[in-house]
């Protein structure tokens, strides 16, 4: 590291991101303390009001919702990636597969939610199947409800959780699990005790790029789900253009902001003993991990074959 | 160890899954009739999309300025960021490290209304602007984190090697690291455009008239119920994102192996 021009060629990118992202997330945080305007806007008289409009009930059941449903869509995702990504890791046609898994990832996110409600929706195509194998008359509902929602979340962050775990276990040294087979461990305790402590880093960036988009769902839950399944993402929107609250959208922010970066930090320090603790090979810098879905396509991508 | 028969089950469902909801898009494409039931072999709805869709036109032309216009902006800034903060000592250095980290951990959302808010606050109107500054604000740390990528396998004696025999620093810049971190900004700015055309909630929020991108053309065409004209356009998106996928790995390839 040198002394040198660093900060003039760092200088368009402080100020970009101070202006545009760092000065926009403190206004957020004033704005959740003041009072709320008579059309949206804020007047400036410190208040506590948003904050307690945030210990309601109806806002408690939409964040329990929240957490549930991202929860445990984050867990099914990383439950299918995880084989997924061991079976491209071992594949011969890597490049195939990374392809294969590509393509969908890289189609408009609108677009897979509207190919969802094509299938599911009324008239869609689940509803002609059944109506044309007889097995029912009046279209069935399958849009609009949690499991709709639960369901497109799934599809839509399954790449974001496949792209770094495989390129984790891609990175795993197969043999120790020969190892462990050979020292006399079965199938499922070579799994759990050698493979799954080594790509910890790479489980925990799936879990990651799952877990933060589906915490702060917007488009899904407004799209396929129906008002059972409104989900904090839809709250803030609906306080910012509905009910002209924009202190009370501020704090709902701020709690979705501490929420994810909460997480980060425990996830990361989770992932940091674990660093620590095997030195295995599949244990990321976070930091490196952090730029995944993008980076791994692109290094993948970029390695010849 | 023997390949196991479970992932590849899982494999293999996985990817019936993921390219289904494709497959019921261009099936529907080409239906003739405008409700769901199949109606017969029809290429109305593509001629439709090509010849009588004037708003749906509008609002790729505005995706495409503002993809391309934002990527290249934040390609350069983030790329001389990456610069300065690699190879050198300076007040703020951890600073710019950890706010490019923040779009990784903050949900979409919040970027977005954060920028709403900040936009009216400063009586900023929205619209083709603030939609260009929102997309070059998350595209920049992507960029940056890229190019940086690249420079950590590079030698700083080689910019030292270049000063030693009379270059100056923009000599330097021009000539020694930008051809040598090529791939990592190209990768920069492709994954910049792709960020962008498929951007919908930050947009969402900071967009205003006249400011419609593709993104959010289908989004109120979806509002409206399904929409065969959407359905042939899909089509086109999904080959147009299968087109850049492939072009892109031959062209990473070319660059690897030059």
């Amino acid at each position: 590291m040198k002394q040198g021009p660093g900060g003039l060629y760092a200088a368009p990118s402080i100020l970009w991101l101070s202006v545009f992202f760092v000065a926009p997330l403190l206004i957020i945080v004033a704005y959740s303390f003041l009072t709320q305007g008579q059309r949206g806007g804020v007047e400036w008289k410190p208040t506590l009001d948003a904050y307690k409009a945030i210990a309601n009930p109806t806002f408690l059941t939409v964040t329990v919702n929240t957490i549930v449903v991202a929860l445990g869509a984050t867990l099914v995702t990383i439950l299918i990636a995880l084989p997924c990504g061991y079976h491209m890791a071992r594949s011969k046609r890597q490049n195939l597969l990374l392809l294969l898994v590509i393509i969908p990832f890289w189609t408009n996110f609108l677009i897979r939610i509207y190919a969802w409600i094509a299938i599911l929706g009324n008239e869609g195509f689940l509803n002609d199947l059944l109506r044309f194998l007889g097995l029912t008359d009046e279209p069935l509902r399958f849009l609009y409800n949690r499991w709709a929602v639960g369901l497109v979340l799934v599809y839509t962050y399954l790449p974001y959780a496949i792209l770094p775990l495989f390129s984790t276990i891609d990175k795993f040294d197969f043999s120790l699990l020969e190892a462990a087979r050979d020292l006399g461990a079965t199938k499922l305790k070579a799994i759990t005790r050698v493979l799954l402590p080594n790509i910890r880093g790479g489980v925990f960036t799936a879990f990651l790029f799952t877990f933060i988009p589906i915490f702060g769902a917007y488009a899904v839950p407004l799209l396929v789900g129906g008002t059972e399944s409104y989900m904090l993402g839809n709250l803030i929107a609906d306080e910012l253009t509905k009910s002209r609250n924009w202190p009370l959208a501020a704090a709902i922010s701020l709690v979705i902001t501490l929420v994810t970066t909460v997480g980060v930090m425990l996830l990361l320090r989770a992932g940091g003993t674990a660093t620590l603790g095997s030195g295995g090979a599949g244990t990321k810098e976070p930091e490196e991990g952090a730029a995944l879905p993008a980076q791994s396509v692109a290094s993948a991508e970029g390695e010849p074959a | 160890m023997k390949r196991s028969i479970f992932s590849k089950a899982v494999f293999a469902g996985t990817i019936v899954f993921l390219f289904l909801p494709l497959a019921v898009l261009v099936f529907y494409s080409f239906n003739e009739s405008k409700s769901g039931s199949w109606g017969g072999f029809s290429l109305r709805w593509y001629l439709k999309l090509f010849t009588d869709s004037p708003d749906l036109w509008r609002a790729f032309g505005n995706s495409a300025i503002i993809a391309l216009g934002s990527a290249a902006v934040a390609t350069a800034i983030g790329t001389l960021g990456a610069i300065g903060v690699n190879w050198y000592r300076f007040r703020l250095r951890s600073y710019l490290r950890t706010v490019t980290f923040l779009p990784m951990i903050l949900p979409e959302i919040i970027i977005g209304v954060s920028l709403l808010v900040f936009f009216s606050g400063l009586g900023i109107r929205l619209g083709l602007f603030t939609v260009f500054v929102a997309h070059v604000s998350f595209n920049l740390p992507f960029v940056f984190l890229l190019v940086l990528a690249r420079l950590e396998e590079f030698d700083f004696s080689i910019i030292e090697a270049a000063r030693d025999l009379g270059a100056t620093e923009a000599q330097t810049l021009a000539r020694v690291i930008l051809p040598m971190i090529m791939p990592g900004i190209v990768s920069g700015f492709l994954t910049a455009v792709t960020l962008s055309l498929e951007d919908f909630v930050i947009t969402f929020f900071v967009t205003g008239p006249g400011a419609t991108t593709l993104p959010l053309y289908v989004y109120s065409a979806i509002r409206f119920g399904i929409s065969p004209v959407i359905n042939a356009l899909s089509v086109v998106m999904i080959l147009g994102t299968v087109a850049l996928t492939w072009s892109m790995r031959n062209f990473l390839k070319y660059i690897a192996a030059k």
